[in-house]
């Protein structure tokens, strides 16, 4: 019976295969900084709000790590699983439109027909200016 | 009634035995019934019983849109309907009323279809117990089952009745638990790494992933848009049939869908099983994977042997790597898809009007829960400059490595795989909560997100009990496009395992006191 045969296969090399994804894995990982987390949070335009974050950050890159161990010499990057398909292009005509008065209704700051939007020429404060970790 | 497939209530339907508006009533009452489920986050009860009176018309008329003409379903929360609002379970969409309907949810409403109201799920759709969304999370019916209750009063002593209540799974928690208490025929879910299947294991229902681009995703709000699927959730094979040929097709406004043509189609019965090969990936066999599960694994794959059906043991050998490959693609493009929120078109807005960033900041951070904030920054990580090769393009690869194990297991004669779909039955919620969510959705997607990655159809299908009462379930998982030959080989397999109907009375007479009106409310659970 087939069961058998992958059962033995499974206490033969119960030793030292690890088929499961365990907690962090520190060879590799590097130290989240200061300044890496001033950096992503401007990127992103979130921040992290507590030191429990910072560390799940790291287990999270630790965790990444372990796609070094795949050999991928040779290998393309594969986008889409639909790349050997042509993507569909409809024809440039306007077939619909005309919901401004919809789609701004969903705004909470509107003038006219315009969103409106703070001044945009002001940077974000750097960390040391800001509260540590300030959260809502 | 409500407890009869979506097939059988049709023909009700159509024979007059019932009418839309009966059903439709049946159905919101248990809903009430049943709210201690938090399934739904917005019941429609004023849209849905007026689609069942529009029904009711077409029906005394003899002109019924279809089979799906008057049947109640229901529609995960980040799926975009018209006039109501789309939360995703998340504070950054509270009160945020769609000016559109997502294609799956305008295919189904164009065929008649009563939309019952928007479940409950983790916010953004980002975990595997739908248990982070704003609304609190969803309780698993067999909590409340006799199958389950029975089993624990050998065990527990003095517990009060609530505590020890468990999770659905996720993220399509609130779509799942809907089906399987009896308040829908059908529901939608969204498919990333197993939102769909996970939770359709654990509330022992029928959750069906189809293929990458068979299905429209405009509407459906985008966590990976290489990976997301629209999920079909009902009670049987036969059934999410039925909708997938309904939802199935292209799509203009989806780029992403395929243009072959697609018809609706109804699942042949199986009697040669000779000419089929059923692969069992060696791989899957993880220490990880709870003994009951893998007992019935081996249970099924004899069950198939013994009809006639070739089984064999294949090789997936990047298993191992799929679950980080999946980790930083993901995390990567939600980075991506996230950075729309920022509070000026739609959404929340937070008072701060002293630039845009510190406003974009401001919102994103009352906006989002922690978990979304986490894979946000995780993702822009290995998107720097200086990480891009080693983790984005590094898992592109290893992604093309994955999908191509597939590809060669069905080129070698595999028709269909059969797999686990979770470690285990569901855990009771206090448990689940040990471990953060990143942590959780390692663990949980271990079976379930290769498939997304390759983008291959898959169904997971309720099985047996386990020593607990609980719902375990498999999953098949197809070649790409050949949504109909795996729901054939998984619909003869739901024949031949006869998984138990629930047995929910208990909670109907627990929460009948909400409810005076008795008539309405019977339920004949056969």
């Amino acid at each position: 019976m087939w069961t058998r045969r992958v059962w033995l296969g499974l206490r033969a090399s119960a030793g030292g295969r690890r088929g499961f994804p365990s907690k962090a894995d520190p060879q590799g990982s590097r130290r989240v900084t200061a300044e890496l987390i001033e950096h992503l949070e401007r990127l992103a335009l979130v921040d992290f709000g507590s030191q429990e974050a910072v560390a799940r950050l790291e287990k999270a890159i630790a965790f990444a790590n372990r796609l070094r161990a795949v050999d991928t010499d040779g290998v393309e990057p594969m986008e889409s699983v639909l790349e050997d398909r042509c993507l569909y292009l409809r024809s440039d005509n306007v077939v619909e439109g005309n919901c401004a008065e919809e789609l701004l209704q969903n705004s909470h700051h509107v003038v006219e027909e315009y969103f409106v939007a703070p001044p945009g020429n002001i940077s974000w404060p750097k960390l040391d200016e800001k509260e540590p970790f300030s959260h809502c | 009634m409500l407890g009869r497939t979506l097939q059988e209530v049709s023909e009700a339907l159509k024979q007059g035995l019932v009418t839309p508006t009966e059903l439709c009533q049946r159905c919101l009452s248990l809903i009430k019934k049943t709210k201690i489920l938090n399934a739904y986050i917005t019941v429609s009860e004023e849209v849905a019983l007026k689609q069942a009176e529009e029904s009711e018309k077409r029906y005394k008329k003899g002109h019924s849109l279809g089979d799906l003409d008057g049947i109640p379903v229901a529609v995960k929360d980040n799926f975009s309907t018209a006039g109501i609002e789309t939360t995703c379970a998340s504070n950054m969409l509270k009160g945020y009323v769609p000016p559109y309907n997502a294609t799956v949810v305008q295919k189904l409403l164009d065929q008649g279809a009563l939309l019952m109201g928007k479940t409950n799920l983790d916010e953004f759709a980002m975990g595997s117990g739908s248990t982070d969304g704003i609304f609190g999370p969803v309780k698993n019916p067999w909590s409340y089952s006799k199958q389950y209750r029975e089993k624990r009063k050998q065990k527990s002593h003095g517990e009060s009745e609530d505590s020890h209540w468990l999770i659905t799974g996720g993220s399509s928690g609130g779509s799942a638990a809907a089906v399987s208490a009896f308040t829908c025929f059908a529901a939608l879910g969204s498919d990333t790494g197993g939102s769909t299947r996970n939770p359709a294991a654990h509330c022992g229902v029928v959750g069906l992933k189809p293929s990458y681009g068979l299905v429209s995703r405009h509407g459906l709000i985008p966590l990976v848009n290489s990976m997301d699927v629209p999920g079909i959730l009902t009670r049987c094979v036969d059934d999410a049939a039925i909708v997938l040929g309904i939802l199935a097709g292209h799509d203009p406004k989806d780029s992403t869908t395929i243009q072959d043509p697609v018809k609706p189609f109804t699942l042949p019965s199986l009697t040669d099983m000779s000419k089929l090969c059923i692969g069992i990936p060696k791989e899957y066999l993880t220490p990880e994977l709870s003994s009951e599960v893998q007992s019935l694994w081996s249970k099924a794959a004899n069950l198939f042997e013994s009809e006639g059906a070739k089984v064999i043991e294949v090789s997936l050998p990047h298993t191992s790597y799929s679950i980080v490959c999946y980790h930083v693609l993901c995390t990567s493009e939600v980075a991506s898809n996230m950075a729309r929120f920022d509070g000026l078109e739609y959404g929340h807005r937070c008072d701060t009007d002293v630039s845009t960033e510190a406003m974009y900041a401001a919102t994103r951070r009352e906006g989002f829960n922690d978990v979304v904030r986490g894979r946000i920054l995780s993702g822009n990580f290995f998107l720097l400059k200086e990480n891009y090769e080693n983790y984005f393009v590094k898992a592109q690869k290893v992604r093309r490595l994955i999908a191509h194990d597939f590809v060669n297991v069905f080129n070698s004669g595999v028709d269909v795989l059969l797999t686990p779909t979770t470690l285990s039955e569901a855990v009771p919620h206090t448990e689940f909560i040990r471990e953060d969510n990143r942590t959780r959705s390692a663990q949980d997607d271990l079976f379930t997100q290769a498939v997304n990655m390759a983008g291959l159809p898959a169904v997971s299908v309720p099985m047996a009990l386990s020593s607990q009462g609980l719902p375990i379930g498999l999953q098949f998982i197809g070649r790409a496009f050949c949504d109909q030959q795996l729901l054939t080989v998984a619909k003869w397999f739901e024949k031949q395992v006869q998984f138990p109907v629930i047995q929910l009375q208990e909670l109907m007479d627990d929460c009948s006191s909400i409810f005076e009106n008795e008539k309405l409310a019977s339920v004949s659970l056969k």
